[in-house]
């Protein structure tokens, strides 16, 4: 009888597997097809497109062509610059109204954290008209700036939401023996909260950066100029103009898709965690 | 986030502090975010003339938008096309959801975090990218499509489906499901973790199996979770641009069949072909989604969420 249940779970497992199994080669095989044709001469691309790249038809013109054609170094330090500038200014502003929130007793206080908190549900692409105005306004058109600026308003409200919830955690006898000591709100904040939000550093980092990074809206209203691209317009611009060249439209999606995924794979328990840990409720 | 019960510092001992601590964050999101939302609203009441000056004029936006032939015809077909692309997500992205959350869910589940690293892989790719990607494996010039089908004998099925107007907005939701299909997993999953084991092992000790433990126990715990999905991807469906800007252009042919609130909303802004740009008549557009989205979002809070609080642990 025993040995019948074992059966029963070995062939269940073996079901599991190969359903998730499936499901996997599903979500990677598309990616996968995509960057090892990137590695191919064009007849190699049209006569084998499952195979691996073998000695006949290896060949790195498409990103030859790429790199000759477009600045995508360019648009990978726009890129880069706006992100990390963004995912910087995001948690320190975000940290130091999480705290003011979280730790002092005002007037208004509940109804200043859903101010904060409408963000989250509504798109800031709906104010583009009056963001673009804004924007023309400043004197910022075509600047990376501006889009510093629109993603820091865009990706405060998560981040003051999350770090709320975490500042909640923080022990209360670590402030109070320092107030006893008699240090001030600004080191206080600075030199022992600041440094204890490590854990949740990562999660917000993670929220900011991905809607940043693969945003196509604001680069194109705000930023389309020459030189100013981030990756992912650069990548739409470029295949718009050399779609018939298979070579360089699969080396530059595949430019784009490999930092990602080192960065995810790097990242993937730190995301995942933010995730599961019902930071989004 | 009622944490009232927490003892608080008063104010009046920092003022100055607490005022610098608030202002930067505070101040930036109104004047890039609810600033330019307000006003949006408010443009979408004035006309610009010749000169860039506005002109007050009440409703007579909307009622082009909802009452002239053409524009009401174009809105109505973006506002349905966008209904159907968000009726595939609940659909299909939903249901794969659960199903994978509750397989990574299950027991004694070997190389757990590896699946679930790898399903989630293609949710943090630009959605361009995804475009492009599904855009060279679909096209039949490559022909990649028809030789994995013939894999499964399924060769014949093969069709332009991104090129033809009855299947081109189906297939860019079902693109857009292949990428998103991690967000819905996560979250349940995680809804799934949460549920308490005594529970479960009350209704095993019975006999049941685990598909009767998911569909009577487990299920019915984590809807809030399920809505609380929808919600998610009713607001990102309805403010969603990128995949069909990329794949097919701000015309979002052919014949408009691929045309949402998103592409519409640019093309009304920006102007396209021999149709004039407008500002006004954008935000007013953008003021339609904000109350597609708005009586969405309410719905959800006073009717989906007050009804399964009571399924709440």
């Amino acid at each position: 009888m025993y040995k019948n249940i074992r059966k029963d779970d070995a062939s269940r497992a073996v079901i599991v597997h190969a359903v998730l199994l499936s499901y996997t080669l599903l979500a990677l095989y598309p990616v996968f097809l995509i960057v090892i044709n990137a590695f191919k001469t064009r007849k190699g691309i049209f006569s084998d497109p499952m195979g691996l790249p073998g000695p006949k038809t290896f060949s790195l013109e498409g990103f030859t062509k790429v790199l000759a054609k477009s600045d995508f170094e360019v648009y990978f330090f726009n890129s880069i610059s706006v992100t990390v500038i963004t995912i910087g200014i995001v948690l320190l502003l975000a940290a130091m109204a999480a705290w003011a929130i979280s730790e002092y007793e005002f007037p208004g206080n509940t109804v200043l954290a859903l101010y904060l908190a409408i963000g989250i549900m509504v798109p800031i692409r709906l104010g583009s008209v009056s963001i673009l105005g804004l924007i023309v306004d400043l004197g910022l058109v075509n600047t990376l700036t501006a889009l510093v600026l629109v993603y820091v308003a865009q990706g405060l409200p998560l981040a003051i939401f999350i770090l709320t919830e975490f500042m909640h955690q923080i022990p209360k006898d670590l402030k109070e023996a320092a107030r006893c000591d008699g240090v001030g709100e600004f080191t206080i904040f600075f030199a022992i909260i600041l440094p204890l939000i490590r854990p949740a550093v990562a999660t917000v980092a993670v929220f900011t950066m991905i809607p940043i990074w693969n945003d196509l809206w604001f680069p194109l209203i705000l930023a389309p100029g020459d030189g100013k691209q981030t990756i992912t317009l650069g990548v739409q611009q470029f295949i718009g103009q050399y779609v018939t060249d298979w070579n360089a439209v699969l080396a530059s999606l595949t430019l784009a898709i490999i930092p990602i995924l080192i960065l995810y794979l790097i990242f993937s328990r730190q995301l995942i965690r933010g995730l599961t840990s019902g930071a989004v409720k | 986030m009622a944490h009232s019960t927490r003892p608080m510092t008063d104010w009046r001992k920092a003022k100055l502090p607490v005022f610098a601590f608030l202002a930067p964050a505070t101040i930036i999101y109104t004047v890039f975010m609810i600033y330019p939302l307000l006003d949006s609203i408010r443009l979408s009441f004035y006309t610009s003339v010749s000169g860039g000056d506005l002109t007050f004029v009440g409703l007579d936006n909307y009622r082009t938008i909802l009452g002239d032939p053409g524009w009401s015809a174009t809105f109505w077909n973006a506002f349905w096309n966008n209904m159907k692309f968000f009726a595939v997500h609940m659909l299909v992205q939903n249901p794969i959801g659960i199903a994978l959350a509750a397989v990574l869910s299950l027991p004694q589940l070997k190389l757990r975090n590896t699946y679930r690293t790898l399903i989630f892989m293609p949710t943090m790719l630009s959605v361009v990218v995804v475009g492009f990607i599904w855009q060279l494996i679909l096209s039949p010039v490559w022909g990649v499509g028809p030789e994995i089908l013939d894999i499964f004998g399924l060769k014949s099925l093969f069709g332009p489906w991104l090129g033809k107007e009855g299947s081109a907005l189906i297939t860019l939701a079902l693109i857009s499901v292949w990428q998103w299909v991690g967000i819905p997993m996560m979250l349940i999953y995680a809804a799934l973790l949460a549920i308490p084991e005594d529970l479960v092992d009350a209704a095993v000790v019975d006999g049941a199996s685990h598909f009767e433990v998911f569909l009577h126990i487990k299920l019915p715990l984590v809807l809030p979770t399920i809505a609380m999905v929808s919600i998610l991807t009713f607001v990102s469906n309805f403010n969603a641009f990128d995949l069909i800007y990329s794949v097919k252009g701000a015309l979002a042919g052919p014949n408009f069949s691929t045309d949402i609130m998103g592409t519409l909303f640019y093309r009304t802004f920006f102007g396209y072909q021999l149709q004039l740009g407008s500002p006004t008549l954008g935000a007013t557009v953008a003021s339609l989604m904000f109350i597609i989205i708005l009586v969405g979002v309410l719905f959800y809070l006073f009717v989906v969420q007050r009804r399964l609080s009571r399924y709440q642990l």
